[in-house]
């Protein structure tokens, strides 16, 4: 659809960008993006999709809004402590722009939910807090054949890749497995180092849908901001022997995995060297 | 030499492995490339370092 009067208005800044343009407006406005997780990557990814008027963004989280968050997760606000972050996340972008379309999700994602629920969107954004859920969505990425922005962040660092299907290497080609017991440490982080990385995926969000630059595809971005110690490292090619997208898979069936997703707490390890 | 990370070391003829964990690195949190290409974790005790490799080690975070 072309644009209006007011779009036109509202996105000058993008329409005088050559890699955007009236056209890159349009197909942002008609773009379905899912963004899995909104906490503190969500809360600058979300930020700059719905300000960029991606038309079309699902938020899924099934967590509430808790005092601690709010020192990062700057989406949330006092007035939405104990609801569901995701319909608090869903009025930030309403706040925003009322003409985007909200599909609010608050719910955790499983290995039963996450293919229904990735099915629709073109893109979908891994905002998620824990390994064994960012693994969840890296095999439901690739088995659906779905590309999606994987991000990290803890303290002042953090990394991200964007998975395009048979374009390169996926989460597992890099990891194996989810790393034992990484999600039962109670880590501090600074929400300006957590929405680098957020930011990151918004606007690799944007470059996939637009098709314009270069990818984190076969690439990982990797960013300390205490030291400012930042570099992208190619990672290319697959890991043949991948357990979910190498030669001969192990995973075809999510449920069948199941255990990997759930977090065990049992082996409590101190904060190791990362 | 082997360059880790941009660092020339003096560690041609080391195993991968034996680098790993004398730098005491968290395996399962890391990904390495060598030269560019991924080297899976079942890898890291047949990778013999040579002299002019490139060698890439990223320690990945949760968190989010
Ligand atoms: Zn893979």
């Amino acid at each position: 659809m072309p644009l209006s009067t007011f779009q036109k208005l509202r996105y000058a800044r993008h329409l005088v960008l050559k890699e955007i343009g009236e056209k890159g407006q349009e197909v942002l406005l008609s773009s379905k993006v899912l963004v899995i997780g909104a906490g503190g990557l969500a809360s600058s990814a979300i930020a700059h999709l719905a300000s960029a008027g991606v038309g079309t963004i699902g938020i899924a989280d099934g967590d509430i809004v808790e005092l601690s968050n709010l020192q990062r997760q700057f989406l949330h606000t006092f007035a939405a402590l104990h609801t569901n972050k995701a319909i608090s996340a869903g009025e930030f972008v309403r706040a925003r722009d009322r003409d985007i379309n909200v599909h609010l999700h608050p719910l955790f994602v499983d290995e039963h939910n996450i293919c229904d629920l990735i099915s629709g969107y073109d893109f979908v954004l891994d905002c998620v807090d824990r390994f064994e859920t960012k693994f969840l969505i890296n095999d439901a990425c690739v088995l659906m054949k779905k590309p999606y922005s994987h991000a990290g962040a803890v303290r002042f660092q953090g990394q991200a890749m964007t998975y395009v299907p048979d374009k390169g290497p996926c989460l597992r080609c890099l990891l194996q497995t989810a790393p034992n017991g990484a999600t039962c440490q109670s880590v501090g982080v600074l929400g300006a180092a957590v929405g680098v990385l957020g930011s990151v995926q918004a606007l690799e969000t944007v470059k996939f849908l637009l098709n314009i630059g270069r990818l984190l595809t076969g690439r990982v971005f990797y960013f300390d901001g205490l030291s400012f110690e930042t570099k992208v490292v190619p990672f290319s090619g697959r890991d043949p022997d991948c357990a979910v997208c190498g030669e001969h898979p192990r995973i075809k069936d999510l449920s069948e995995n199941a255990k990997e997703y759930h977090a065990a707490c049992e082996n409590v390890q101190g904060d190791t060297k990362q | 030499m082997v360059k880790v990370n941009g660092e020339p070391l003096d560690l041609a003829g080391m195993r991968l492995s034996d680098y790993l964990s004398s730098a005491s690195y968290s395996l399962s949190f890391i990904a390495v490339e060598k030269n560019g290409t991924i080297v899976p974790r079942s890898q890291y005790d047949s990778c013999i370092l040579a002299d002019g490799d490139s060698v890439e080690i990223v320690s990945f975070v949760g968190g989010g």
